[in-house]
């Protein structure tokens, strides 16, 4: 074999190899992509909550209630529907009363809502929530800032919702914002968001969903945060909430799957931009995300084309262009074969 | 009887990683906006700007930086003007210029501007490689021989590209068997690294790593390098698995320059600030500075009169 060039000794090398030992083969093509990924994942819809409430533009009672409904048409599981705030904080979610009495709940469907305290969560309840939610910060000075109080002395605050929403037999679910840094603080330590999580937890909520508030994760970060927080509360209670203003939510996304989280919260059509970056995106796009994941033979429930349309709806009502990668492609394809891996 | 047999797959146990474990330490990035990128560009970009944005990528600190294309002007237009960028770019030592040559024709012509570096391309469709170049994909590697000889002679070496990795607009589902065969046909010839291009964007993390599992059986995985397109929003999270699977050279466009020609007004390229901030995080090394390629991405997008399609350069002016 002296003069034969060594990529060609290469190639036949493993054909030797083939040769020798025909069970390897077999075993080699046996290995399957798939093996470390959940078989299932759960997508929270946050479009209608998350999402709107970071538009500019405010949206019609009306509109809103068409999203859901056409959401709830797609295969959906939860879709976070409005949030029991004061108005005077978030103006876009004055309507929550309304959007929540007039929705159509589909069956099998959940419709948490956001209630950052008492006041809220009674409103809620009044408005016929089945379940809801709170939100704490792996950051000090981001809790300061947003909710004008410690997180200890926020903790108190759900602590008060969550013990009586357990009376009432309301699943309460629990948000860590600035999971992977903070728009004042800088880096955040993964054991501040494990402590944050593991409170949340042992308060009572059943599912913690970790937030990249600001974008700046990669999957190095999410990786090593993730890490320490599953020392404290189980995998299948987490949920990863992330942000695509650096364009890193779906491997921050596909990082969470390898460790085992098999919930992803999405915003349809990426709706929702970043208040700390003007302009730039800011919830990663459900379209883009159940095309990746479908992609990869992970069942999620969802129809992918119903959600591009509900998309498309919100989207010419908001007169604005969707954050969709997909939803713009299939939107624009010419007429060519369309290459579909998934649906 | 029996030589030393060497191969070079990984034992599965080493494969699947999440990230932060066996990852590579460095990622060589190649730099194609200037061909690539402003090939798929339809303004019309002037000789002078093709030389600054290659000096200022070239002062990033990205170590390898397509400059050119010599296919026929006819053909492509823009990059009519290929002789004068050679002749015209401050070369930095220890940087890499490939350009494009299409044939033997385009090959004399590049080593005659000082070109030192080719490369080569393959489609992994047949019906790709008829609509693209007019020829079959045996055909297409045939014409490359000669281009191949002449490369030896000269002692310049050859990048081979294989498209439609992924999935083809015309075809569809693209077999990995199929990818396999015409990387090691490329590499067999004498090419030193296969770039693996998903053309239409179309691939996942499903998807890439079966087709890379296929080709790292052919050829080994350190002359692998993936051209991921961002169409579908997938290329970081298809890098990523790339990277997991042993992949160290990574194609991308500054500002994610040129659209995709199968999806009007999508985007094609995935933008070099993105690959590199992701990297970064991931504690790779890469070479770059990032501030100073977000600065070619700017003058770029500036001259072009267009928004960059970098999400890292769109969050960062804004702050």
């Amino acid at each position: 074999m002296g003069n034969v060039p060594t990529t060609v000794k290469h190639c036949l090398s493993y054909e030797q190899l083939i040769q020798d030992y025909p069970w390897l083969k077999r075993w080699l093509l046996e290995e399957k992509v798939g093996h470390e990924f959940p078989e299932f994942v759960k997508i929270v819809e946050v479009g209608p909550r998350d999402g709107l409430q970071n538009e500019t533009e405010i949206v019609p009672t009306g509109v809103k209630i068409q999203l859901i409904d056409m959401l709830s048409g797609t295969g959906l599981p939860v879709i976070e529907a409005t949030s029991f705030v004061s108005s005077k904080w978030v103006p876009q979610m004055a309507d929550h009363t309304d959007v929540l009495r007039g929705i159509q709940r589909a069956p099998h469907v959940r419709y948490p809502v956001l209630t950052p305290n008492m006041q809220g969560f009674q409103d809620a309840v009044a408005a016929g929530a089945t379940e809801v939610a709170v939100f704490g910060s792996a950051s000090e000075t981001f809790s300061k800032k947003n909710i004008n109080c410690s997180i200890d002395e926020s903790m108190l605050r759900f602590k008060e919702v969550i013990n009586t929403a357990k009376e009432r037999q309301i699943p309460v679910r629990g948000y860590v914002s600035c999971a992977l840094g903070c728009p004042h603080e800088g880096y955040i330590e993964p054991s501040k968001v494990s402590e944050v999580a593991k409170s949340l937890y042992e308060l009572g909520c059943y599912e913690i969903s970790l937030g990249d508030t600001i974008g700046v994760g990669t999957p190095g970060s999410m990786f090593k945060m993730l890490q320490s927080v599953m020392k404290e509360v189980p995998t299948n209670a987490l949920a990863v909430h992330c942000h695509d203003t650096y364009g890193q939510a779906l491997p921050n996304i596909l990082t969470a799957l390898q460790m085992g989280v098999c919930v992803v919260d999405s915003a349809v059509a990426g709706l929702g931009g970043c208040p700390y970056a003007q302009g730039s995106s800011g919830n990663v796009s459900t379209e883009d995300v159940l095309y990746m994941l479908h992609g990869m033979g992970i069942e999620t429930g969802v129809n992918l084309a119903k959600v591009i349309e509900a998309g498309d709806f919100i989207c010419n009502a908001l007169h604005r262009e969707t954050n969709s990668k997909v939803a713009k492609a299939r939107g624009r394809t010419l007429g060519c074969v369309s290459v579909r891996e998934n649906i | 009887v029996n030589d030393k047999i060497t191969f070079q797959f990984k034992f599965p146990t080493n494969r699947w990683r999440p990230s932060g474990q066996a990852l590579p330490e460095k990622v060589k990035i190649v730099e194609v906006g200037p061909r690539d990128g402003l090939q798929n560009e339809k303004t019309m970009v002037p000789t002078e700007t093709k030389i600054n944005l290659i000096d200022m990528l070239s002062a990033s600190g990205l170590p390898v930086i397509e400059a050119t294309s010599f296919v026929s002007p006819k053909w492509v237009p823009q990059m009519a003007d290929q002789v004068e960028v050679m002749k015209g770019i401050d070369r930095k030592p220890g940087v890499s210029y490939p350009v494009l040559t299409p044939n033997l024709k385009g090959f004399q012509a590049a080593i005659k501007a000082g070109a030192s570096e080719v490369a080569i391309f393959g489609a992994a469709s047949e019906l790709f490689s008829k609509k693209n170049i007019n020829c079959s994909v045996d055909e297409s590697l045939q014409r490359f021989d000669e281009v191949m000889k002449a490369a030896k002679e000269f002692g310049v070496p050859v990048r081979g590209y294989v498209s439609c990795v992924l999935g083809c607009p015309y075809e569809g589902k693209v077999a990995p068997e199929k990818v396999a065969h015409v990387a090691k046909r490329l590499y067999s010839m004498g090419c030193y690294e296969i770039s693996l291009g998903d053309t239409i964007g179309v691939g996942t993390p499903g998807s890439m790593s079966k087709m890379l599992e296929a080709v790292s059986r052919e050829v080994p995985v350190n002359a692998l390098a993936v051209h991921c397109h961002d169409t579908y929003g997938q290329a970081l999270a298809n890098i990523l698995v790339a990277l997991q699977m042993g992949i160290s050279v990574v194609d991308s466009s500054v500002a994610g320059l040129g659209g995709c020609p199968y999806a009007q007004g999508a985007s094609g390229n995935v933008a070099t600030e993105d690959v590199v901030y992701m990297l970064h995080g991931l504690g790779i090394q890469t070479g770059v500075d990032l501030s100073k390629l977000m600065d070619a991405g700017a003058f770029i997008c500036r001259t072009l009169n267009r928004k960059t399609n970098s999400k890292v350069a769109q969050a960062t002016c804004k702050l």
